[in-house]
């Protein structure tokens, strides 16, 4: 079942256009991948799936991008509601510099989710739980969330992330500032995850692609050039740049 | 002719320099160089102009205390205190200028004619000396460059060197200032009991003031009590940072937050050149506009209200202080990364809760740093409370009052004429060290609060 349908979504910064007529079917309670060379505007889509983009003064979206049949890009569109359902995790681990009970605290506190201290307790339990980190912290909740190592400050980034029970979660690169370790518990993660929500995750490992995703897309200079299975895009792809860049020919 | 001798030496030393690479080239083309041909000019130079100019800078600082001692050698059997003493070679100097008018004995006469004399020898020997000096080191170098001796490290050498001179010069001419502060403070804690000092509460030096002779002791008592100066000082401060820091802050979240771009590209420079003015400028602001108006409105009101308020002072100076305020803030707050500000919007957060609950802790440490500086800055501005505010030291916690600082009476103290070891005059002294030491405190926090800060994010 289709989550997101983007038609034709064209984005520029300033007069430099960075996407050109992207149309994309990303499923409910899947994970999509998309991958490409740096540049080539997958982090741009990403963040037009959640209006970050309205954060730069000189981009502009143009095209539509539906979610349930809520048009996205569009002036009336109430942003605080739709990054409530759509939440994001960064490149590098941005946790805010208070106390790790704090951080997954604030996106409840400020849609006023929990009625009561206990309600705000249980809620940041099972985000912690959900993931993976509950263990590791649950003795010092009232330490700096910036004093985590790389791997749980990420982890602590997708606890933040689900406390708010959003139905897309989009990742951009999560892995690429942490070991393998980190990233193996992150792909983990994201395996258990998918079974609520539906992710979109943007990588540059295309081994992490094939291993987490179901659906991949492949983008090069602004264009998504092939969309489809996984396994169909790493075992056989229709498309002669898709090959070389997944077989490291180029890119 | 010292002038010319200065400038011969460094003409000299550009002179070498070149020679110096020139001798280099031609080194080049039968062996190999130890470093750049300019090096070897360097090399030249600095042997040239350093061991005559340090030669000269001595001689400038002892010559003086050398030929007066032969001067005044005639004068020893006179029994003469010190201060007759300097009285009569600055006679002797001044006979020997042209320029003394008093009685002309014959025995002043002829140290006249030793001085101008001495002078004389003293002028060939150090021309001779130098260019004695000049010749050697430059014969020395010059040896060593044909030796095509290794050039780099002693000229790396002496650059640390002339470094190392600069920065001891600076820090001297600081400790020489403190010290030179605390010996007359202590001086006139001789006269004033520190107790009395810290804890009075009638701060009146003139009354003091007797001529020729030692004032009364019990006078002193009661003269000289900083305690309404230190409570004038910190009360006009406190009116100028309620000014300030809400202005301050909310303009500098501003600028970093919600001005765009174009916005921000002219109110930085604006407010930036505002923290340029003057304070003088700000003196008379208060002076003729805010104070008589501060006066109309509180006598409109019923209000007595003198026309050289607290308020007015400490309003003015306020707005002073509002683009120090901004300025820093607004700098602080831009260099919280941007990665946190997207974790926030990624929430769902608006754009104030944003600023309120991460944007505002995370820079909070920066901005108290800035309001610390700004804080020492209020406590030693001088012009707008010599202005605007009054001279009378009265104890009051009402801003409609005049009051006094620290700073204006310093220069209430310093101005016209003064005699030198006058408790009066040294009172100076001990505010002085007083208001040091509040401003060195207060720029030690704010200084290490934010370090602490830049710490962080690292």
């Amino acid at each position: 079942m289709s989550k997101i349908k983007a038609e034709n979504v064209n984005v520029y910064y300033g007069s430099k256009q960075a996407l050109f007529d992207v149309s994309i079917d990303i499923a409910e309670k899947e994970v999509t991948a998309l991958i490409g060379p740096s540049g080539c505007g997958k982090s741009t889509f990403l963040r037009c799936l959640n209006r970050m983009n309205d954060v730069i003064e000189i981009c502009r979206v143009e095209g539509s991008i539906k979610m349930d049949n809520l048009e996205l890009n569009s002036r009336k569109l109430d942003v605080v509601r739709l990054r409530e359902n759509v939440g994001m995790v960064f490149q590098k681990p941005n946790p805010f510099p208070k106390t790790i009970y704090e951080n997954v605290a604030y996106g409840p506190t400020i849609h006023g989710i929990a009625q009561s201290k206990e309600e705000m307790d249980q809620i940041v339990e099972t985000s912690l739980k959900k993931a993976a980190l509950w263990n590791e912290v649950k003795d010092r909740l009232d330490e700096i969330g910036t004093g985590l190592s790389g791997g749980q400050q990420q982890r602590l980034c997708i606890a933040r992330a689900i406390s708010v029970s959003p139905e897309v979660i989009l990742m951009d690169e999560p892995c690429s500032a942490l070991d393998p370790i980190a990233t193996a518990q992150i792909e983990e993660l994201i395996d258990d995850l998918k079974k609520e929500v539906t992710i979109v995750i943007v990588t540059h490992s295309m081994s992490q692609a094939a291993r987490v995703s179901q659906k991949t897309g492949f983008f090069h200079l602004g264009k998504l050039i092939e969309f489809g299975p996984t396994d169909k895009i790493f075992k056989n792809p229709d498309n002669q740049q898709t090959q070389d860049y997944i077989t490291g020919r180029f890119g | 002719m010292n002038l010319i001798l200065v400038t011969f030496i460094i003409l000299l030393a550009f002179t070498s320099y070149y020679f110096g690479r020139k001798k280099a080239l031609v080194i080049q083309s039968s062996q190999r160089l130890t470093a750049l041909p300019k090096f070897y000019g360097y090399y030249l130079a600095a042997w040239c102009a350093a061991p005559a100019l340090i030669i000269f800078a001595l001689w400038s600082v002892f010559e003086p205390s050398i030929v007066k001692t032969f001067i005044l050698q005639d004068y020893t059997d006179q029994n003469l205190t010190k201060n007759e003493l300097q009285l009569i070679y600055t006679k002797v100097k001044a006979l020997a200028a042209g320029t003394y008018t008093g009685n002309i004995t014959n025995f002043l006469d002829e140290s006249a004619n030793k001085y101008i004399q001495l002078k004389g020898i003293a002028n060939s020997a150090k021309v001779a000396i130098i260019l004695a000096i000049l010749i050697l080191s430059l014969s020395f170098a010059y040896r060593s460059v044909q030796k095509n001796d290794r050039m780099r490290e002693p000229v790396e050498i002496f650059l640390k060197w002339v470094l190392f001179v600069a920065s001891l010069g600076a820090v001297l001419v600081t400790i020489g200032i403190v010290f030179s502060l605390l010996f007359e403070a202590i001086r006139f804690f001789q006269a004033v009991k520190i107790f009395d000092f810290i804890f009075g509460t009638h701060w009146y030096p003139a009354k003091t003031f007797v001529r020729d002779g030692q004032p009364d002791p019990e006078l002193m008592k009661d003269a000289f009590g900083a305690v309404p100066l230190f409570a004038g000082t910190f009360f006009i401060a406190f009116i100028a940072m309620c000014v300030a820091i809400p202005i301050g802050l909310l303009s500098g979240i501003y600028l970093s937050e919600y001005a765009g771009r174009g916005v921000r590209k002219y109110a930085k420079p604006i407010i930036e050149i505002l923290a340029g003015i003057p304070t003088v400028v700000y003196g008379f602001f208060a002076a003729l506009t805010v104070g008589p108006f501060v006066k109309e409105i509180g006598n409109a009101m019923g209000l007595e209200v003198s026309a050289e308020s607290a308020l007015a002072a400490g309003a003015v100076m306020g707005v002073m202080i509002i683009p120090f305020i901004s300025s820093l803030s607004d700098d602080v707050i831009t260099a919280v990364p941007q990665n946190l500000r997207d974790g926030s919007y990624a929430m769902g957060a608006t754009k104030s809760e944003t600023v309120k609950k991460v944007i505002f802790p995370a820079a909070l440490p920066g901005i108290v740093g800035s309001i610390l500086l700004a804080v020492s800055r209020a406590v030693g501005e001088t012009m707008i409370v010599v202005m605007a505010s009054g001279l009378a030291a009265n104890l009051t916690m009402n801003p409609l009052e005049s009051t006094s600082t620290i700073t204006a009476q310093i220069v209430v103290i310093l101005i016209g004429d003064q005699q030198f070891g006058d408790p009066k005059t040294q009172s100076a002294f001990a505010l002085g060290i007083s208001l040091f030491i509040v401003t060195l405190f207060l720029n030690v926090i704010a200084l290490s609060v934010v370090k602490r800060y830049r710490e962080k994010y690292e």
